[in-house]
């Protein structure tokens, strides 16, 4: 057994345990934590399968941005737990079913050596290419010129971003885009409405202002 | 080096405690955090599969699928945030009406 083989064990056994500790928690901070502990152990696997850059960005977005926007909402609506409230659905026993049928489906369908895993050529994840023109003299005296690509391994992140700069450029501008119209939609949809006549009615804002008029004239006065 | 089926496998597992979470809870942002797990597991299958076939097009997808689970995290606790606000809970089972 190679060290690499043990490695995924432990790390997928962990992933898998959290990840079910994730939906059976009571309290949604501890599901938010070991939610955590699952994407860390995803982002272990991704290294070794030499996907270095998607692993930081894992650790980045996931443990670091959604984490953090998770445990802010789990702590800024603050719900009360009652000791013998239920936390399961009405369908669970459904749910379960399905999952488990789901389950068998999946583990069914992969065949164990169908995939040859020997033929993978890990270099291919870590260069970048370029294109350059080669004048060919062919036999009988013409000349050709060809664009022969050329192989340059550098690291997987310049291959990620050469990838996404080049064949990738309008699904990115389109992401860019999503991400600038989710954060209008989420700015929008999360703020507190509170219109000019409800500022007029609201007792809290009328005290406010007349404790401000007061401190206005105290210091006008002295 | 773990083989790609091993990948799918564990892919696979993720993927159905995701649904079984995302089925089976009750807390609204409990059922957010199983949609990233199974956002998650497909991630794994795509890098699996990005070094199964030599091919960087498979690691460029999981970063787009990352993208979207952000702005899908962002939007969605949004509308938890205000749904508390006007019905002071987050239960799925408590949101049956169309008009708050």
């Amino acid at each position: 057994m190679s060290p690499a083989l043990i490695v995924f064990f432990i790390i997928g056994t962990v992933a898998v345990a959290s990840s079910i500790l994730v939906i059976g928690m009571r309290n949604p901070v501890h599901s938010a934590l070991f939610l955590l502990l699952t994407f860390l152990c995803v982002a272990v696997l991704f290294v070794m399968k030499a996907a270095e850059f998607v692993a930081a960005v894992q650790v980045l977005v996931y443990a670091g941005g959604i984490m953090v926007l998770f445990l802010f909402v789990v702590m800024l609506i603050n719900v009360r737990h009652l000791p013998d409230e239920r936390v399961l659905s009405r369908s669970w026993k459904g749910g379960v079913l399905v999952g488990l049928a789901l389950f068998v489906l999946f583990t069914t369908m992969v065949r164990p050596g169908a995939y040859h895993d020997a033929v993978n050529n890990e270099q291919a994840l870590r260069s970048t290419y370029t294109y350059r023109h080669h004048t060919v003299r062919q036999p009988d005296g013409t000349v050709v010129r060809r664009l022969v690509r050329h192989a340059t391994v550098v690291g997987n992140s310049e291959a990620v971003g050469m990838a996404l700069y080049r064949e990738y450029l309008v699904p990115f501008e389109v992401a860019s885009l999503f991400l600038l119209v989710a954060m209008i939609g989420a700015i929008v949809i999360g703020k507190r409405e509170l219109s000019a006549l409800e500022e007029e009615t609201n007792p809290d804002f009328i005290l406010d202002k007349v404790e401000t008029e007061k401190e206005v004239k105290e210091a006008m006065s002295a | 080096m773990p083989s790609t089926e091993s990948y799918l496998m564990l892919s696979g597992t993720l993927f159905t405690v995701g649904l079984i979470g995302v089925i089976i809870r009750r807390n609204m942002i409990t059922v957010l955090m199983a949609i990233e797990l199974m956002l998650n597991a497909v991630n794994i299958n795509l890098i699996a599969f990005s070094h199964r076939m030599s091919s960087i097009d498979g690691q460029v997808f999981t970063v787009f699928v990352i993208t979207v689970a952000a702005g899908e995290a962002a939007v969605g606790l949004a509308i938890i945030i205000q749904l508390y606000r006007l019905k002071s809970t987050v239960n799925v089972d408590d949101a049956h009406e169309l008009e708050g």
